[in-house]
């Protein structure tokens, strides 16, 4: 019976740690220029825990079956080095390993979120409701107009809520259902929500961050290949959740110039 | 009204270490293998220890509302309101409550180690901190008239919402301790009554005292 | 002088006669005990059920299911699920499982009946709080249940019901109305009942222990029982003023959690100025201790039928102890590390990071301890251990993902997607659902003075085991894929090919379902005709296996309280008994070495 479950242990260990080496269902490829860290720590993380499930399994696995049906008689034995040998252990092995991870993910992490765009950045607005993103230009003249709640309306598609008739900014602004950028060009996002929570998050962009009512947060990112990608919304937000997503066009800079007309013609 | 007590209350020695251990609440006494480096031999009532526990959680729960007033203080659409002024004499009125709480519970505390036979009148303070609590609430109802006559209501501003809020939970809080006052009342009456519970009961009080003074400055303070 | 009143202290009510204080309002902890054990029992029913729901669904999407229309109006029309349905269900199956299980069943059920037993008193030392209790948590369970007769059903917010989704009303989705309210009421009223319970536990561990059980004298159960009501003590109370809060937004249009401007469905709802925030702030000081109120009792339950079954005790004591201690006091740094994509300012988000890194070195510390204590052991194999020993591996594959989940970075990859929800399950859920097992399979015959059956024991292992790893480890791949978690279905393109995995969790969740019936008839079976049981079956040494009978009498140890001579786990010595001494057994022995 122990020996069996002592295998077993082993035999669930090597099954789960299979589709992670072999990458079986993995990470999307990553089209971002700040992504390289994170993929980086993900990996590192990785083989750290991976390391520290299999080792520990197979401890407890080889323990179990060495040490159950003692022969009678047997007397019991203590662990060399005793308990100080373990605080130790796990000071030192856990502690370097979370300071590297610690320090390298930090590293990774202010990378995306302590530098400042650049004043070069192409703005992009985004705002989320139920359930859908909805994103704005600020066309020619870059300005993008005041939103007025009140005026938001689903049923004359005036999503982001602008005063065509009388606020000349709003007239060419560009709002559209579906996300284009420019390949290899720096995108300011700026985000709010129109109701509650919901969360922007592209795979291969290696980006997530919600939507905060009342807050108005901002990311910035660069996409290095062209494609069609999707938003998806992470934040749980009513029944629409799992259908609360958007594609994003990278395009090449002659495209997306061409993508920008069509819109605006359509407006 | 009785004005001496007759019978002496059940004593209960509490930390009096003359007491024998042994009675299923006491600790170690010798160690087995004389390892342990020093024991205690009785722990004190268990009402004295869990009134901390009370107390700690219900300061807990008014730091999470602390943390709430703080957060929201911080938003746009905060309007200080003037507190309505009969708080100030709410508040002399909930101090004077526990002052004769703390007379009540001195007197019947010598009376319980012996050092006097006879006590006068403990059961009148008590009942006078029973009143000025009672007296208490009562003003807080009339603080929440007084702004509604100003048409500050509970979802007026965020300032009245907290205001209500506190005030409510307080005096539902303080409702509690007149519930434990009349229980010690009671109690000694019927000449059962513990120190410990007299001693809990009177630390709750005081710590509502406290916790009074804690908003009233909490509601005052612009930010 | 020794007076009668000091024993007074002690809750001294004599054994009850008529049915309803026997057997419902009573005030005896044990009786208490198994209460909570009974709504933990009916709870876990209905969220493994939800489970399966949801399951299916998951798996095949358009799946008939007979029947679901029964348990909602608009939710399941010819019985295939709604999303809202799903959401509602999923919420459910949350909340019961994290309050109504995790919570009363280690922690409340198995603490009432032993906490007190353990430290050697007759009772918890106020009773009348003990009933209340039980009776409030469990009218929060009615009315938590009851959402589903209410007006649109349940809320379909999740457990953690963020605002301003949970604080706006009816119009953000069905149940986010009355099933919001009910919900936060029922939380509320859980909060209330369980600090009443933690005062009880606190106290008792405190002031009620017998003659010679001094703090280190405790077994590892109860310290594991005292150090959760400390954290049960400071979470819980900061989650009910939340409630009201949230209450109060609904029913007395306050804006605490509801911002201005929010725009639905073309309207402009009528608050200003509420912080989303400052909700998830409020929660998760409460959510995260919560998740460690919900396993720490579970290590504590393992490592004291582990010492048991290894006829040695623990390489230390006092380290595991002071390790549950850490967890429990960075419990409450850590929190932060559920917001780090929620718009909190970043530099917050790396200040959550590194305390959740270090949580992980008392974690360590206990896992390598029990390996260590493992060594040279004279192992017994039966159902307590086994599920003993699947929750410390369990509790290794659940621990190591979340190194993941503890950096801002990895975790802008993996927030809110599968690879959470396997995280939680298998440090939290299911790891927990061991400690709960191994303590029934060990504690039921004192409990009803029957053996339960050892071979459906160990079925019920096998299944357990490997089934829990069959669910749960596949998780972490749809959340390394990007399958994101609260989806009812998987509509972006790229979820699409996950489909399978899907549907093969989904077998394997119904089949490890089913072999949780095998534990439920084990249970009911053995409650009346297992063996009968001696005082100690197990051989072991803490004092609820010295009651002078089985199941305990009324006030635990009869005339005499017992008194305490030893260290809690004296095995592996020469006694009159054999390889091991009990706690309150006078003889002396030869103790083995453990550090001072
Ligand atoms: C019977 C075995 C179980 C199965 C098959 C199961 C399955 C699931 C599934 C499919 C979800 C929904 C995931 C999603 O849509 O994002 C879920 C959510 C959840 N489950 Fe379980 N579960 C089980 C047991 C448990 C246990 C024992 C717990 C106790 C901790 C638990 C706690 C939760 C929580 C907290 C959520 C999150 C819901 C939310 O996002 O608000 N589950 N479970
Ligand atoms: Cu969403
Ligand atoms: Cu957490």
């Amino acid at each position: 019976m122990a020996k069996f479950f002592a295998i077993t242990i082993l035999v669930i260990a090597i099954l789960s740690a299979i589709p992670i080496l072999r990458h079986t269902w993995w990470m999307a490829e990553d089209i971002s220029t700040h992504g390289a860290p994170i993929d980086e720590q993900m990996s590192e993380t990785m083989a750290e825990a991976g390391i520290s499930f299999l080792a520990s399994q197979f401890i407890l696995a080889f323990f179990i079956w060495k040490f159950s049906n003692p022969r009678p008689g047997e007397k019991i034995k203590n662990f060399p080095g005793g308990a100080k040998a373990m605080v130790w252990a796990a000071v030192l092995l856990v502690g370097t390993e979370v300071l590297a991870l610690g320090v390298f993910g930090a590293k990774a992490w202010a990378n995306v979120y302590f530098t400042p765009p650049s004043s070069s950045a192409m703005p992009v607005q985004v705002q989320s409701g139920q359930f859908a993103f909805y994103f704005r230009y600020p066309g020619p003249d870059g300005k993008f107009a005041p939103i007025h709640p009140e005026l938001i309306s689903e049923s004359t598609q005036n999503f982001y809520g602008l005063d065509t008739n009388n606020d000349p900014d709003a007239k060419d602004d560009i709002v559209t259902a579906e996300m284009a950028i420019p390949v290899n060009r720096e995108i300011h996002l700026l985000m709010h929500s129109k109701d509650v929570g919901h969360s922007f998050f592209v795979p291969e962009l290696r980006v997530q961050q919600d939507f905060v009512p009342g807050l108005d947060l901002s990311l910035h990112f660069t996409a290095t290949k062209v494609g069609r990608y999707e938003i998806v919304c992470t934040q749980l937000c009513g029944l629409g959740h799992y259908n609360m997503k958007a594609y994003l066009s990278v395009l090449s800079q002659q495209d997306f110039d061409d993508w920008m007309k069509k819109e605006a013609a359509m407006q | 009204m009785a004005t001496t007590v007759h019978e002496p209350p059940k004593i209960d020695a509490g930390r009096d270490s003359t007491r024998l251990p042994g009675n299923g609440n006491s600790r170690n006494l010798v160690p087995a293998d004389g390892k342990l480096p020093a024991v205690r031999d009785y722990s004190p009532p268990p009402a004295s220890t869990g009134i901390w526990v009370v107390l700690a959680s219900i300061g807990m729960s008014f730091l999470a509302f602390t943390s709430a007033l703080v957060v929201r203080k911080a938003a746009l659409d905060w309007q200080h309101l003037t507190l309505p002024p009969i708080l100030y004499l709410n508040t002399l009125v909930l101090i004077a409550s526990s002052f004769a709480l703390e007379v009540a519970r001195r007197r019947i505390g010598a009376f319980m180690r012996r050092r006097e036979s006879q006590v006068a009148s403990p059961t009148r303070w008590l009942y006078m901190a029973l009143f000025l609590g009672l007296l208490f609430v009562a003003g807080q109802y009339g603080a929440w008239l007084q702004l509604r006559s100003q048409g500050l209501y509970l979802s007026t501003n965020p300032n009245s919402s907290f205001f209500y809020v506190l005030t409510a939970i307080h005096a539902l809080h303080v409702l509690g301790g007149l519930t434990g006052l009349a229980r010690v009342v009671y109690r000694l009456n019927k000449s059962i009554l513990r120190k410990s519970t007299l001693d809990a009961t009177a630390y709750y009080w005081h710590f509502m005292d406290g916790l009074w003074l804690y908003l009233l400055v909490l509601l005052w303070m612009k930010l | 002088m020794h007076d009668a009143s000091a024993h007074n202290q002690v809750a001294h009510h004599a054994p009850p006669t008529s049915f309803i204080r026997k057997h419902v309002f009573s005030l005896d902890h044990k009786v208490i005990g198994k209460q909570y054990y009974g709504l933990a029992l009916v709870a876990v029913l209905v969220g493994m059920a939800l489970s399966w729901l949801m399951r299916i669904h998951l798996g095949w999407t358009n799946f008939a299911i007979p029947g679901l229309h029964l348990l909602s109006k608009n939710g399941a029309p010819g019985n295939v699920m709604t999303p809202e349905f799903y959401l509602q269900l999923m919420t459910m199956h949350a909340t019961i499982m994290v309050f109504f299980v995790l919570t009363t069943a280690p922690f409340a059920a198995f603490g009432n009946y032993f906490l007190p037993i353990q430290v050697g008193a007759e009772d918890m030392p106020f009773p009348h709080f003990n009933m209340m209790s039980f009776w409030v948590t469990f009218v929060a369970f009615l009315v938590l249940v009851s959402s589903f007769f209410v007006g649109q059903g349940p809320t379909l917010g999740g457990w953690t019901q963020y605002a301003p989704l949970s604080a706006l009303g009816e119009v953000t989705g069905p149940g986010q109305g009355s099933g919001v309210v009910l919900w936060a009421i029922s939380i509320a009223m859980f909060c209330v009942g369980q600090l009443l319970g933690s005062l009880n536990f606190i106290t008792t561990t405190l002031d009620m222990r017998t003659r010679g059980m001094s703090l280190w004298r405790l077994p590892l159960s109860s310290w594991s029982w005292f150090i959760t009501s400390c954290m049960g003590l400071t979470a819980f109370a900061v989650l009910m003023p939340a409630c009201i809060l949230l209450i109060l937004d609904h029913v007395a249009g306050t804006s605490f959690f509801a911002p201005g401007g929010s725009v639905i469905n073309d309207q402009v709802q009528p608050h200003s100025g509420g912080s989303t925030l400052l909700w998830q702030h409020l929660f998760w000081f409460f959510g995260h201790p919560e998740v460690y109120i919900a396993i720490v009792p579970g290590m504590g339950i393992v490592s004291h039928v582990l010492v048991t079954n290894m006829r040695k005790p623990m390489l230390s004591h006092r380290v595991l102890v002071y390790s549950f201690g850490a967890l429990a006091v960075l419990s409450y740094m850590v929190y932060g590390h559920h917001m780090f994509v929620s718009g909190m300012n970043p530099v917050s988000s790396l200040a959550f990071s590194f305390p959740t890194l270090i949580i992980t070195i008392p974690s360590t510390v206990i896992v390598l301890i029990w390996l260590g204590s493992l060594y040279g052991a004279k192992l017994r194999i039966n159902a307590a251990s086994l599920f003993s020993l699947g929750f410390i591996s369990m509790f290794i594959a659940g621990g190591v993902s979340g190194f993941f989940l503890a950096q801002p970075s990895t975790d802008i990859m993996l927030h809110a997607t599968y690879f959470v929800v396997g995280h939680f399950h298998m440090v939290m859920g299911v790891a927990a659902m061991f400690g709960i097992f191994a303590g029934t399979y060990f504690w039921f015959p004192k409990m009803f003075g029957r053996m339960m059956n050892e071979t459906l024991g160990r079925i019920h292992f096998w299944f357990s085991f490997v089934g829990a790893y069959a669910i749960f480890m596949p998780f972490h791949y749809l959340g390394m894929a990007g399958n994101v978690r609260r989806y009812q279905a998987f509509t972006p393109d790229y979820m699409q090919p996950l489909v399978p995995l899907h549907q093969f969790i989904t077998i394997a969740a119904l089949v490890t379902g089913v072999a949780q019936l095998v534990f439920l008839y084990n249970l009911f079976h053995s409650r009346f005709w297992g063996k009968p049981a001696s005082d100690n079956p197990w051989q072991a040494t803490s004092l609820e296996w010295s009651t002078p009978t089985t199941p305990p009498p009324h006030n635990n140890f009869g005339d005499k309280l017992p008194e305490v001579y030893h260290d809690p786990y004296q095995y592996g010595v020469e006694s009159s008994l054999g390889d091991y001494v009990m706690q309150a057994s006078p003889e002396q022995v030869k103790t083995v070495h453990d550090e001072a």
